[in-house]
């Protein structure tokens, strides 16, 4: 600059900065050109990836759940379809407006909302989501009408699980309900977690629970071309899913529906077996539910309701409910003494209706005694004295090695809910027991006192109705043990193959046929004779069975009134039985809690079972309690 | 007998005399290839082809109007188009209509106009008049002057805010600036004064402005949001290869995944499609096209003509590099077009404007030296 102006040199100068210029230029052009080699060509297969993951979406396709059937083909639990209203977010503009204008045409609740904004931040923007399940007729048509106005809003239709029969053998069926982060974590232990993808529902208990993984299926897929809005355009490919196994069950529903009937109102359970298969006929517990309820989300009020009802109707009795055998436990005591040679059938006891151990009585039902008793009397009228001095000769040892044998106070492993988590184990007195169950060390020791009660189904012993029908039905077998088991076959939904369940049996005890035939005469003789007579008069078939009562509240010393007990604190009655004799074709185990006396309550329910399975004998409601019946008859 | 033949011959001399061949066929390639691409991006939905070939129309009567003028002509418009584009960016700041949180309209009853286009080409003509009027006393002051006429329009525009249309109104001044021979010393010093000065004038940067910055950075820390734009283009660019997916099949586009696909960005798609051949061929057209601005340049008689046609020249290279830059990830996402290439009718006057400035420049070289 400065005063000296020359034009030559301006023109040089500004040559040259056209000249620095155009190096400029082109070094960022070079450096654009290197981006773009690195991105297309280093990068390429990265970016490449990219563009696929983008554009292609994996909407998985949920198979159809497994049926469950009974031995006879009646249907259990099955899917239906139903219309819902689905809102596929990535199209419905804003969530808040939608649902508004949703809820003048259709009925919206509060928990319907709710549960789709959980369902929302489950999903992928393309998926859609239901924010109303089970549409009627009416309310498909008004929306369609509408329809219109409301973008990336449709009605689908979706399959619903449904239990045809409502309460009739809901804790052996079970049911379905959301997945929880519970049952997520079960299904990553599975290494299940792709098969679940779109899969909302999940067994909970019952056969649902324990077969969930036979039942649900393969989950199949569409492969899908989506656009940046998550609208699907074409399809790609498609793997189509393929059923779940059907079940069918070795439960025979009618019977099932019929035994329920027989328990009225009251509290219990009942399971039959099928001795020669271990095959359960019938599984009751009473109160029962409706297992409907839980499918699409249990209402807080029905869930309220079930929870907090005092029968308590969400146990599984047969499973959960450890309660102490009673007299029931007398023919396995003295199967036990015949097989370990301290007793023989006909060595007999005096009997003065009572057990003096140490300075304890231990008193028999019978005032003044049953008189001179042997095996066969003891059990046909239960006597108590006869085991007392049972328990003492055979010991707490033998006791307990074979009762476990046959299964008490051990899970049987039954299929219900997932693994055995479900079932209680029961208890098996002995030494050893009690030394786990307590803590300190003057309560872990084992009094010979505490035998003698042992023997006549008292003290300790706790077992559940399904280890007492499992029991009876391995006496019904001559000591063949089976694993009671709900489902006969898994049936293949492709090829109809059906996968048995429980082919073999797991043991065989090796009774004597000499020792079995005393025990098998002695309950015969109490349903023709003793305890168990007047429920089984007239009766057609041979059946064996045994009366139990089990105390819920003792009475020291005083005389067991019947009237003057309140109800919650009467005896649990039981009864077990077995028929026909000479070639069982079904074993029960009754439980009446506080049904009072085995005979009054039980048996009845028990003959009325028999009377169905093995005549096709259909009773007029529920059985009636006999008022008349008592544990220790005089009829003799 | 009238001589027909002569009379078209010369009417059609007449019409291609302003006209700088090169020039145009460059162009012309670039907008062949260009159109072709707003096919490709828009014709799966609300098809631009043919609003883009009126738009390029129309653009090409301008261009031949302007090349027609005389460069005397071209110095007595820079003052008062400078002033006007002034008053009208003023008024922009005091009235003027915002839209998505920008005020850059002004509602001059019949449409609303942005003001701002025209300071793209008011800046160049004025600071070249400027220095030309100045050339033989050219002091220090001189460039003080020039400085603040470049700096008050640039402000009110980056504070409307738009700072793409603020960087290449500035560029364009600086260009004229450097070209008129402001010192290295100063260059130097103001870049460092710049670097110095970036914590500051991060302060001063609007938030949205801010977040354009840090998700260039790191796209991936708002992947939904302002990182969006960049991540998905930069797949279409890299997804697209050494070849590209071939015309009409890049999935980017078509599935929707590139925002703003036939106007920002759409060297996206262009790229998706042709992959790096295709984005070669295009920096070599672009490369050409700055070539020969920078020889019309380095032709042109007077200072005035120079340090237009050197301006407008770079202000290419301005549009093309930022352009590029951002839909490729390595410049913070503003608003600027690729020239010649993205849909919209102002941008692409704007550009003819230039190139006619050009043509008008190198036509009339003779005249002047005459």
């Amino acid at each position: 600059m400065g005063d000296f102006h020359n034009p030559e040199a301006d023109l040089d100068r500004f040559r040259f900065r056209l000249g620095f210029a155009s190096v400029a230029v082109l070094l960022a052009f070079g450096v654009l050109v290197t981006r773009f080699a690195w991105l297309q060509v280093i990068q390429h297969d990265f970016y490449r990836t990219r563009a696929e993951d983008n554009r292609i979406a994996l909407i998985p396709v949920v198979p159809n759940r497994g049926v469950v059937t009974d031995r006879n083909g009646i249907v259990l639990a099955r899917n239906y379809s139903a219309f819902t209203l689905e809102i596929t977010p990535s199209q419905a503009g804003r969530l808040e407006d939608t649902i508004d204008a949703l809820a003048e045409i259709v009925d919206i609740q509060p928990k319907d909302r709710k549960r789709f904004k959980r369902l929302m931040d489950e999903a992928k923007n393309f998926e859609s989501v239901p924010i109303r399940n089970r549409l009627t007729d009416e309310e498909v048509a008004k929306f369609a009408a509408h329809r219109y106005r409301f973008p990336g809003v449709e009605v689908k239709a979706r399959l619903f699980r449904q239990y045809p029969l409502g309460k009739v053998g809901s804790h052996a069926i079970g049911y379905i309900g959301r997945i929880t982060e519970r049952d997520q974590k079960w299904i990553e232990e599975a290494e299940l977690t792709p098969n679940y993808k779109g899969t909302d529902h999940i067994g909970k208990t019952g056969l649902e629970q324990h077969y969930e993984f036979e039942l649900h299926g393969q989950t199949g897929y569409d492969e899908v071309e989506i656009d940046s809005g998550g609208r699907a355009l074409r399809s790609l490919k498609s793997i189509p899913p393929i059923s779940g196994n059907n079940l069918e069950l070795t439960l025979d529903i009618k019977l099932q529906e019929i035994t329920e009937q027989a328990f009225g109102d009251r509290k219990g359970a009942l399971v039959a077996i099928e001795p020669s298969t271990g095959g359960i006929l019938a599984l009751v517990s009473t109160p029962t539910y409706d297992p409907n309820m839980f499918v699409d989300g249990i209402s807080p009020e029905n869930w309220k309701e079930l929870n907090e009802h005092p029968d308590k109707p969400m146990i599984n009795r047969t499973i959960n409910g450890a309660y102490p055998p009673g007299s029931t436990f007398k023919p396995f005591m003295a199967l036990a003494a015949l097989e370990t040679g301290k007793r023989t059938p006909q060595q007999a006891i005096s009997d003065p209706g009572y057990y003096n151990f140490g300075n304890h009585t231990f008193r028999d039902d019978k005032k003044g005694g049953h008189g001179s008793v042997d095996m066969y009397k003891s059990i046909v009228h239960s006597c108590d004295t006869y085991y007392y001095m049972l328990a003492n000769d055979l010991g707490i040892d033998a006791i307990a090695k074979f009762m476990g044998s046959l299964g008490l106070g051990q899970k049987t492993g039954v299929d219900l809910g997932k693994d055995d988590s479900g079932e209680s184990k029961g208890v098996l007195p002995s030494p050893e027991w009690k030394k786990q169950r307590f803590k300190k060390p003057e309560q872990q020791k084992w009094y010979s006192g505490e035998t003698i009660s042992i023997g006549i189904g008292q003290g300790y012993n706790a077992y559940t109705p399904i280890q007492l029908a499992q029991a009876t039905a391995t006496l019904a077998n001559n000591g063949v043990m089976f694993r009671p088991h709900l489902v006969r076959n898994i049936v293949d939904t492709k090829s109809g193959e059906k996968r048995p369940v429980e082919p073999k049996p797991i043991r065989d005890l090796g009774l004597k046929p000499k020792n079995l035939e005393v025990i098998h005469r002695a309950m015969i003789g109490v349903n023709k004779e003793g305890t168990g007579a007047r429920a089984f008069a007239g009766v057609p078939y041979t059946v064996g069975g045994k009366t139990g009562t089990a105390q819920v509240f003792s009475l020291k010393g005083a005389d067991y009134k019947h009237s003057a007990v309140k109800k919650e604190l009467r005896d649990h009655a039981l009864f077990i039985a077995y028929a026909p004799v000479e070639n069982p074709k079904i074993a029960v185990a009754v439980l009446v809690e506080n049904g009072g006396f085995g005979a009054q309550s039980a048996a009845p329910i028990a003959r009325m079972v028999l009377d169905y399975y093995l005549l096709g004998k259909l009773p007029a409601g529920a059985a009636r309690e006999d008022a008349a019946a008592v544990e220790d008859d005089n009829e003799e | 007998m009238i001589d027909v033949i002569g009379y078209a011959r010369r009417g059609m001399r007449a019409l291609v005399a302003p006209i700088d061949f090169p020039l145009l066929l460059i162009t012309l390639a670039i907008m062949a290839v260009g159109l072709a691409t707003v096919h490709s991006a828009t014709f799966d939905g609300n098809q631009r082809m043919g609003n883009q070939a009126i738009n390029m129309g129309v653009a090409l009567v301008i261009m031949w109007l302007v090349a027609r003028l005389q460069p005397q002509k071209l110095m007595s418009l820079a003052v008062p188009l400078y002033l006007l584009g002034l008053v009208l960016l003023i008024a922009v700041f005091l009235f003027g209509i915002k839209v998505n949180g920008a005020k850059r309209w002004l509602n001059i009853g019949i449409t609303r106009i942005q003001p701002s286009e025209i300071m793209k080409i008011a800046m160049p003509l004025m600071l070249a008049w400027y220095f030309h009027k100045y050339e033989a006393t050219l002091r220090a002051r001189h460039f003080i002057v020039a400085a603040i006429l470049l700096v008050v329009p640039f402000l009110l525009i980056a504070k409307q805010p738009d700072l793409g249309t603020a960087l290449l109104v500035g560029g364009a001044g600086f260009y004229v600036i450097f070209f008129a021979g402001l010192p290295w010393k100063i260059i130097i010093g103001l870049g460092a004064a710049g670097a110095a000065a970036a914590p500051f004038l991060w302060t001063m940067l609007h938030d949205y402005q801010r977040k354009r910055i840090l998700t260039l950075i790191d796209p991936t820390t708002d992947p939904l949001g302002s990182g969006y734009h960049i991540i998905q283009s930069t797949i279409a660019i890299g997804s697209g290869g050494p070849f590209g997916k071939g015309y009409l099949n890049g999935t980017q586009t078509h599935l929707e995944f590139i925002p703003e696909k036939h106007t920002d960005f759409i060297f996206a798609v262009y790229s998706e499609e042709w992959g790096l051949a295709g984005n070669l061929l295009l920096v070599f057209l672009y490369t050409l096209l700055i070539g020969r601005g920078l020889m019309i340049a380095s032709a042109a008689p007077t200072l005035f003509t120079r340090l237009l046609a050197g301006a407008v020249t770079l202000g290419f290279f301005t549009y093309a590099f930022i352009n590029m830059g951002m839909v490729s990830g390595i410049l913070p996402v503003v608003g600027v077009p690729l020239p010649f290439m993205s849909y919209g009718g102002t941008a692409l006057v704007t550009l003819f404007l230039g190139i006619g400035l050009l043509m008008s420049i190198h036509s009339h070289r003779m005249l002047v030296k005459k």
